[in-house]
């Protein structure tokens, strides 16, 4: 009943992404869970499949989970990831076509009030529709 | 006879400390016209294909190939992690019921349909297509020639040198727009560098 759209926020940074989740967890609350990864598998600037797997792991709703990234790596890395998960979860995740920051905390606010994975991705692409 | 696992380990080593030979020369480029990353990435994607060596192997070619694509996709950390990742993952796929090298063209034009398909990228956008693309035709259309690998080097070389004029639309480098002229695709590059090592090892096994 409870349930909640999971977010999931990749950046190539772990500071970005961090901060990020610091936003959304103060402007949303702690009732969405939010779980976030940065940097490349030494540390550095980049991201991480099998980082973003345990993050949608820790993110995870039976509404699904939302992903919002930054630049083109940490799409494509993310596209490999939900491929990588177990094929009954494979549908029930999104990457958002949205800026990460302002997509994160407008999915964050939808997912708080109940909505299906598809809205909540809707609300986050309203934002690069321009 | 078909290509042994054997064969293929020796192959793959070659590969790999080729790459990893490339990894200065690859960051240039890419420092030009993207992140600047390329060249470390694939070091450590590579490095991580070295230490799998004994597995891949000891394994059936369909299963090897999948274990080159898993250690590249986990490993690499940039967007090139994934795309050579399909591509051998998708080569290791296509393997199944068929053999190398006589279905070779089938097999590798599986890979390329995958990094494609990954990248949403088409031919002339800048990017490792650039290269596998062509070496794909000369594999189709060259399939009978004795010189085959040389045909192939060739090729990967003179499409590198294509990408210069192209303006990139895909990857890191379209933020550059029109800037992104007159510089060669780092990715195009470390697909050329594949490729020949690949050749090369061929060859010195002849």
């Amino acid at each position: 009943m409870n349930d909640m759209v999971g977010i999931v926020i990749v950046s190539h940074s772990k500071d970005i992404a961090k901060g990020t989740a610091d936003m959304v967890r103060q402007m949303v609350g702690n009732e969405v869970k939010v779980a976030f990864c940065g940097g490349d598998p030494d540390g550095g600037l980049g991201t991480n499949v099998s980082l973003i797997i345990d993050a949608i792991n820790n993110a995870w709703s039976p509404k699904g989970v939302a992903i919002l990234v930054d630049l083109g790596g940490a799409e494509t890395n993310s596209e490999m990831a939900v491929e990588m998960l177990q094929p009954e979860r494979q549908n029930l995740v999104v990457v958002c076509n949205a800026p990460i920051v302002e997509g994160a905390v407008m999915a964050a606010t939808e997912a708080a009030s109940g909505s299906t994975l598809e809205q909540v991705r809707a609300v986050a692409e309203e934002l690069s529709a321009g | 006879m078909p290509l042994q696992p054997e064969t293929l380990k020796s192959l793959v080593k070659a590969a790999a400390e080729q790459v990893i030979a490339s990894a200065p020369e690859l960051t240039a480029l890419d420092q030009a016209i993207g992140d600047g990353d390329h060249g470390s990435n694939m070091k450590r994607g590579f490095e991580a294909v070295l230490g799998n060596l004994d597995t891949i192997g000891a394994q059936p070619l369909d299963e090897a190939f999948k274990t080159i694509g898993k250690t590249l996709v986990m490993t690499v950390g940039g967007a090139s992690g994934p795309l050579y990742g399909s591509f051998f993952l998708a080569v290791g796929e296509a393997l199944r019921g068929k053999q190398l090298p006589d279905d070779l063209a089938d097999v590798f034009g599986c890979g390329v349909g995958a990094v494609s398909m990954r990248g949403r990228s088409q031919a002339g956008e800048k990017t490792m297509l650039d290269v596998l693309l062509p070496v794909l035709e000369t594999l189709r259309a060259e399939a009978a020639r004795p010189d085959l690998i040389e045909l192939v080097r060739a090729t990967a070389t003179e499409a590198v040198a294509r990408t210069v004029p192209m303006q990139a639309t895909k990857g890191r480098a379209s933020f550059l727009g029109a800037r992104s002229v007159g510089h060669v695709d780092p990715g195009a590059r470390s697909s050329c560098v594949l490729v020949h090592a690949v050749c090369n090892s061929l060859e010195a096994r002849q």
